[in-house]
This record gives structure tokens, sequence and C-alpha cells, in this order.
């Protein structure tokens, strides 16, 4: 039983790092293709990636969209919150599950109906567009998050600040904001991937402007390519820095 | 059916700390049994060690005169009915009863028809195809009883049973224990923290502190003659007076008392302080008073030591007006050395 | 006024802006789509309907409704693969794994969730290619005469969705079984159940809801994704996805893109009534 759990974890560990692995060994590839023989390691396709201003302009636009649009998720997804926490409104039920429905419908079929719709009304596909077509997709899971860090006891201390003459606005911003502000930290970083990472929408809405996703999605249309291992080697690299300092600082926290 | 316990030496430790210091304990085989201590004592500790969750890093463990110290529960005479019951929520109350029975590998008329007999035992036979969810607290703890018993262990542990049933629940279903252990004459090992349970079950009630053992005796025994400061304070409430020998009695911050020599703490019940009794504890005021049904409890600031209280049950109907003085009494007093 | 209503009043504007953005972002544009879907095309113009034009060219036309069938029959295979693959990963890691290492391994095996999707799937077109690292390696060791083609077909796709659901399953299986009493496993034990009944017979039923939970959700994601059938399985046979974006792409035919939408959005929804059923039946 021990030597079969080891086996099994060395080689399911084995299935799930090589490609990730493969990609940032061959980023380094001295040749034109990233495959096997390695040739030598090289830093070219990174000093490549770096110089190439489509990519650097395409990672300013993702880093605009998602910033923007996690920054709208939160807050409408937070202002809902607390407003269903508020009071017992008629069809609750029914609107809570409107909030919640984009989550269960393919990102493609969203970005296809918001293509539709942008069509008709006669704007032009855009980083704007991109970035309501994200919101669509995270102010769900925002409201999900914040909606369940809104139990009884905050419930009390809501009541206990009107109690004590605090205005709505300040009932929010100085003592519920701030009981869950945990959990906003979670919303915005959980949006802020989801909205980094996102393709299909962004693929059907944006043009000229593209986000990171779609920039690297059209340079895999040119084959395989060192450059591309470089890119996503970079991507991986900076998500993981992120992944591991948010670990560190919230396990301390957690440690505390 | 049943089998007796022996600890031998054990202690355990979990990295840097020790959470037993060598232990030794005997329990009879039928006995009940009760650990009692504060929470990070070792009790729990040790009836991990019984049951096999656990292998002591020295010393040895005999069930039955056999040693077990490195048998695991599987094998082990003993069944454990944990805290939170661990009922399987995806099986009905037979199949949850039965499933130990089902794992030696007798066949389902036989293991139905046991799991039925045992929950005829605890009252809950006309629930049998119910699944755990649908019971109130005390349903699922007897079912937890049922389920250890059913494979007719020598040695049943049993860890904070009752911790998560409210007052008047604990106190009916200590009775039913009981009851249930006498019945089926099972070693009973039972943890607890709260004192009253202890001495309401047991035969024998363990004190242990710090992951050692306080006091080992009969509820009369810890709770009118513990051996420890930590055991009389852990069993009740106490008043506390630091005593030296002087002559025939002792010097104490109410004078001199007329009780056998001794130096150390003396400890004095509530209901051992009195308006009669075998010694004088002096004239006293009394400062407070409460009507707690069976007795009324009283402060009394001694005239000798104002800053001091002592705290009596008196009985009822009697008590002197709150700012009287009167002359107070104390009863069985016990002389205890702080560092026993 | 009285109070109740001043609180509801107050309730409903905290929650107008996000049901607006749903309604005017989501609610609408999906209305549209249906009713773009009840239109159809004639040359290159959108004839507006509505009328089951549509429709019955999805059902009449071979190319179009294999793509039905070409999806379902990978995401099953995703499905299943992925959930018997992470099952018992994530238990060894949950219970075998000492417990300091335990983080550790728990994010070594979703290590790559954090490489942008689009870079996932091209690594394993690098790692499956005719010249990539596994048939250099094969055809190195002898083991294969000749490289075989991986690339461009179904079984690339499946290995790439399953890379990448195995370490989504692995997470949620996982923090299922951490959040069990232990003492679950101690007393069948204790009551005499070996390692394997431990497992078959408390353990996996208690996971069940966690991992039906887990399927659909890879269910959902996987039916509709784009990326991984287009890199991996190239156009030899297509998805549902893949049917739309071409749809898109080469015709400009918006009503027949949208009609295979509402046929994914159908299928996804008969999926959750299905496994809606089965969680409750579990309950009862």
């Amino acid at each position: 039983m021990r030597i079969l759990s080891w086996a099994y974890l060395a080689l399911m560990f084995a299935f799930i790092l090589l490609p990730v692995a493969v990609l940032v060994v061959f980023s380094f590839q001295d040749g034109r293709l990233p495959v096997p023989p390695f040739k030598g390691p090289t830093l070219e396709w990174y000093a490549k990636v770096l110089a190439d201003r489509d990519l650097m302009a395409a990672l300013g636009n993702s880093m605009l969209v998602a910033l923007a649009s996690s920054a709208v998720s939160v807050l409408l997804g937070f202002l809902a919150a607390a407003g269903f926490a508020r009071a017992r409104l008629p069809g609750s039920a029914l609107l809570r599950g409107l909030i919640i429905a984009p989550m269960t419908v393919s990102y493609l079929i969203i970005g296809l109906g918001l293509l539709q719709a942008v069509n008709w009304i006669g704007l032009r596909p855009s980083l704007m567009a991109t970035g309501i077509g994200h919101v669509v997709i995270n102010l769900p899971l925002c409201f999900a998050i914040l909606a369940a860090s809104i139990g009884a006891p905050q419930q009390s201390a809501l009541r206990a600040a009107r109690d004590l003459g605090a205005g709505e606005r300040q009932v929010l911003s100085l003592v519920l904001a701030p009981m869950i502000a945990p959990s906003l930290a979670a919303a915005f970083f959980l949006s802020f991937t989801f909205s980094w990472d996102e393709f299909i929408i962004a693929f059907l809405l944006t043009r000229f402007d593209v986000t990171l996703p779609v920039e690297i999605w059209s340079m895999l249309r040119s084959g395989l390519s060192p450059e591309t291992n470089a890119v996503g080697a970079l991507v991986f690299l900076v998500s993981v820095l992120v992944v591991v300092t948010l670990e560190l600082l919230l396990f301390r926290k957690a440690a505390k | 059916m049943t089998a007796d316990v022996e600890i031998r030496a054990v202690e355990h430790r979990f990295e840097s700390f020790t959470a037993l210091q060598r232990i030794d304990l005997q329990i009879a085989a039928g006995e009940f049994v009760v650990l009692l201590g504060p929470s990070g004592c070792g009790k729990t500790t040790l009836l991990s060690l019984i049951g096999g969750f656990l292998t002591p890093s020295e010393g040895q463990i005999l069930i039955g005169g056999r040693d077990m110290t490195h048998v695991g529960p599987k094998l082990r005479p003993t069944t454990t009915m944990f805290q939170d019951y661990a009922l399987f929520p995806h099986m009905t109350l037979r199949d949850n009863v039965g499933f130990g029975l089902r794992m030696r590998g007798r066949a389902r008329r036989d293991h139905d028809a046991k799991a039925m007999e045992m929950l005829d035992m605890v009252g809950l036979a006309d629930k049998a195809g119910r699944k755990p969810h649908a019971l109130s607290g005390g349903q699922r703890q007897r079912v937890a009883l049922a389920r250890a018993l059913a494979v007719e262990p020598d040695v049943l542990l049993l860890d904070e049973p009752l911790g998560a049933l409210d007052l008047k629940l604990r106190r009916q279903m200590q009775d039913e224990l009981k009851a249930i252990q006498r019945r089926v004459g099972t070693t009973f090992v039972h943890v607890t923290h709260d004192q009253e349970e202890a001495m309401a079950i047991a035969d024998r009630i363990v004190v242990m502190n710090g992951g050692r053992i306080e006091h080992c005796g009969t509820p009369e025994e810890v709770y009118l003659r513990p051996r420890t400061l930590f055991s009389a304070a852990f069993m009740g409430e106490l008043n506390r007076l630091p005593v030296r020998p002087a002559g025939d009695g002792v010097d104490s911050p109410l004078g001199p008392l007329a009780v056998a020599p001794g130096a150390g703490i003396l400890c004095l019940r509530p209901e051992n302080v009195g308006l009669q009794g075998g010694f004088s504890l002096g004239p006293a005021r009394l400062t407070e008073a409460a009507f707690f049904g069976a007795h009324h409890r009283c402060h009394f600031a001694p005239l000798a030591a104002p800053e001091l209280r002592l705290v009596a049950h008196l009985p009822q109907g009697a008590h002197p007006e709150i700012g009287a003085e009167v002359e107070l009494f104390g009863r069985d007093p016990v002389i205890l050395t702080e560092a026993a | 006024m009285s109070i109740e209503r001043t609180e509801r009043r107050q309730a409903a504007g905290l929650a107008a802006p996000a049901l607006l953005w749903t309604l005017a972002f989501f609610l609408l544009p999906f209305g549209a789509m249906v009713w773009m879907s009840l239109g159809h095309m004639e040359g290159r113009t959108v004839v507006p309907g509505p009328g089951p034009e549509t429709y019955a060219r999805i059902f009449s036309d071979p190319s179009l409704f294999r793509g039905i069938f070409v999806s379902l029959e990978i995401t099953a295979t995703v499905t299943v693969l992925s959930v018997a693959l992470a099952w018992p990963l994530a238990w060894i890691i949950a219970t075998r794994v000492p417990a300091r290492w335990r983080r550790l391994a728990l994010l070594l095996a979703v290590l790559p969730f954090w490489t942008s999707y689009v870079v996932r799937s091209y690594s394993w077109a690098l790692v499956l290619g005719e010249k990539g690292v596994i048939m250099n390696a094969l055809t190195g060791l002898g083991l294969l005469a000749e490289p075989v083609q991986i690339m461009a077909t179904r079984t690339a796709t499946v290995i790439g969705f399953t890379h990448f659901f195995v370490m989504l399953l692995t997470l949620t299986i996982y923090s299922n079984l951490v959040q069990l009493s232990p003492n679950y496993a101690r007393a069948a034990e204790d009551l005499g159940a070996s390692r394997w009944q431990v497992i078959r017979l408390v353990i996996l039923p208690l996971t069940l809801p966690g991992v039906m939970t887990g399927a659909f959700l890879t269910f959902v994601l996987c039916i509709g994704d784009y990326i991984t059938p287009q890199i991996l399985g190239g156009n030899n046979e297509l998805s549902l996805p893949q049917l739309i974006m071409l749809q898109l792409g080469r015709r400009g035919d918006f009503p027949m893109a949208s009609a295979l939408s509402v046929v994914l959005m159908a299928i996804v929804t008969l999926a959750y009534a299905a496994s809606a059923r089965w969680l409750k039946m579990d309950r009862v």
C-alpha cells in the first residue's frame, strides 16, 4: 500500500508537472524549435519577448482590464451582498438566482451574447466591452463569496452600528467592509486571476487592442516557437510569485 | 466480554511536548473508571493509547493480561465511542450498528439481528431504518454506544461522549450509561472534564493534571479526602486557609484553630462551614447571600481577617440578616501541602 | 412609511446596481442570442425569425449534429478519467503524505494551474507532438519504431483536458477529505474494517457529494471550452464550441452560432437537472 501510494504520487506529479517543465526548459532553447534535442541555454527568447511591443501592449491591456473589471465586480458584489443581508426582499431567491446565473453559463455563450448586443447597439468591440464581459463572469463569484462571509455576527454588528446612529454609508464603509476585508481581498484576487487568464470573451470582443491571452493565441498561429515558451514561462513565474507571496502572507496571519 | 487493563510506566511525547509522564494505572475487569481533568491534562491521550490509536513512547499496555502496546485498534478487544460520535452519515442506524459485525465477516442476517437487539437496548429499534442526521443529539449518542457495544468488546472507551449534550439530557444519559454498563459488565473507561459527571457514574475516578495522575480513588475518597490541592480544587469549591502547626492545633489568619496540627493549606468545602460544627472559625459578618434552591450560598467576612471571604452553604430557611455577626464553625478539615 | 419598508427600500437600492448589470449585460444579450437563433441566414444576410430553420439544419446536417456527440463523448471521458485519477491523488496527499509536506504536495499538484490556460494547451502540443519529448523518448528507447500521431487527435484533447481537471478535482476532493472528521476512519478501523474497507465503505461514500459537484463543474467547463480542442484536437473532428466559432469566423452565421450555443446550454441544463436529482436522492 505504501509503495503503491508513493509510486502513484510520483506518476501523477510527473503527469501534472511535465508540460510546465517542458515549457520552461525549452524557453531557454538555443535554436528555432522548442523540441528535443535541447541545444543549450540562451536568454535570447526572453530578450525578444521583452522587446516585443505588441506583447507588452497586450500585457498592459490585460492588467488594465483585470484591475478595472475586478474592482467593479467586487464593488457591485459587495453592495448586493450587503443589500440582501439588510432585509428580505420580495422574490429574494429569484433575484439572488439572477445574480448567480452567469456562473452556470459557458464563457463562450456569454461572449457571443455580448458580441451580438455590442453589434446591435453599433459599438465597436473594445477593451471596454471585454471589461464589461469580465464583470459579468466575475460578479456572481464576488457576490457568492461576499454573501457567504456576511453571517450572523456581521449582521448583529451592522444592527449595532445602526443602533448607535451610523448612516448606511458609514455602516458599509466603517463596519461591514473592515469586518469582511479578507473575503473582499479573496474576491478581488480571484476575479483578477480569472479576468487575467480569460480568453474567449476577450477574443470575441476585442479587435485591435488585445489582451495577453489573445496575443499569445495569435503567436500560436505561427507554429511552435521558443518565444511562446518564454512568454508562457514568464506568465507562470509571475503568477507563482504572486501565489507564494499571498500564501506566505495569509499563512502567517493565520498562524498568528 | 470484559477484561482488566494495566498501564505500566507509560510515557507519551508529541515532539517536544510530554503529554503523559510515566503513568501507572490498573483497571479491574468490569470497572467503570472515569479519567477526569482539565483540557490538556493527558486524559484523551491516555484513552487513545488504550484504544490503540497512539503507541506510547515508553511503557506497556496490557489488556486482559496480554501485551497490546503495539497492536492496532482493529485487533484490540476495545472499541471507542468518539466525542463527535463519528456515525456514518450515509448508512442507516441498522447498518451503522451492524458495521463491526459485518467487518468480522458475519452474514447480513446475523449482524442485522444483533444490530436490532442493540438498538432495542438503547430504545431506538423503531428508528433502525433512519439515517443519523434525522436524530437528536441524545439519540445519536445512543446509536454510537450501541455500535461500539455490538461487537462485544472487553473494554469500551468513551471520549467525552456527553460533552455535546445539554445539561438536562446529560444527567439523564449518565444514568443510562451507568445502567447499561451494569447490564453488559464491560469495562468502561470514560473521559470527561465535568467532575459532577465523574461522580455520578464512576466506580473509580482518576484525576489527572499536567500528564500525571493526581489522585485515583472512589468518588467519595476523591471528593472528601483529596490527596492533592489540585484534585481538591478540581472536585469542587473550596475555602483555603494557609496554616502552620501551633501547639495542639494550628495557627491561621483567623487565629488559632482547634484542628490536628499540620502545615500547608487548610481546605474546607462550603457545605462544611456553618453555624455549628467541629471547630470554631471565630466570629464573622455575613456580607452576601443568595438562594440556590437546595441551600443558601453565603459570603462571610471573618472579623479577624476582614479582607478574607469564607463561602458557606447554609441549609434552606435559616440564614442570618446581611451584616449580622455570627460565630462560624468548620467540619472535616483537610490540610494539604502546596505541591503534592 | 413603516420601518420594514424603509429597510426593504435600502436593501433594494444596494442590490440594484448588480441586478441591473446582470440584466443589461447578461440577460438581455442572452435573450438577443436566443432570438437570433430563431432567425436564419440567406446568402450573407440574417433573416430574423422566429422560425425553426436553423435548428432544423443542425439536426439534418451530419457535420453539425455530430458535434454534439463529439462534445459529449470527449466531456464524458474527461470527467470520468479526471475523477478516477484525482481521487486517489487527493487521498494520498490528505492521508499518506506527512503533515508538514502536505501543503507543499498540494501546491505542486496544482502548480500548472498558474500558467495561462492557452499556454497550458500549447505546452501539451510541445509534449505530444511528433518531435515532442514523449515520442522522442519512446523512439529513442526503441519502444516505438515510428512516432505515433497523438497531436490533432481526440486523445490529445482528452489528455490536455484531463491534465487541467485532475488539478481542479484534486483541490476540491482534497478539501472535502480534510474536512471529514478523522474519527470516521478511526471508528471504522476500530470496528474491524481493513484499510481498503475503510476507503470503500466509509471515506468514498462520504466524499461523494463533493465529487459530484466537482464532476459537474468539470462537465460544464469542459463542454464549453474552445481552446483545448482547437489547439490539441485540431480540425479532424469538431466539438460544439469549435463549430460555434467556425460559424462566426468564416461565414458570419450568427443564427447558427446562436442556435448551437442554445443547444450547448440545453445540454448543461440537462446535466444539472440530472446531477441535482442524484444528489438529492443521496440525501434521503
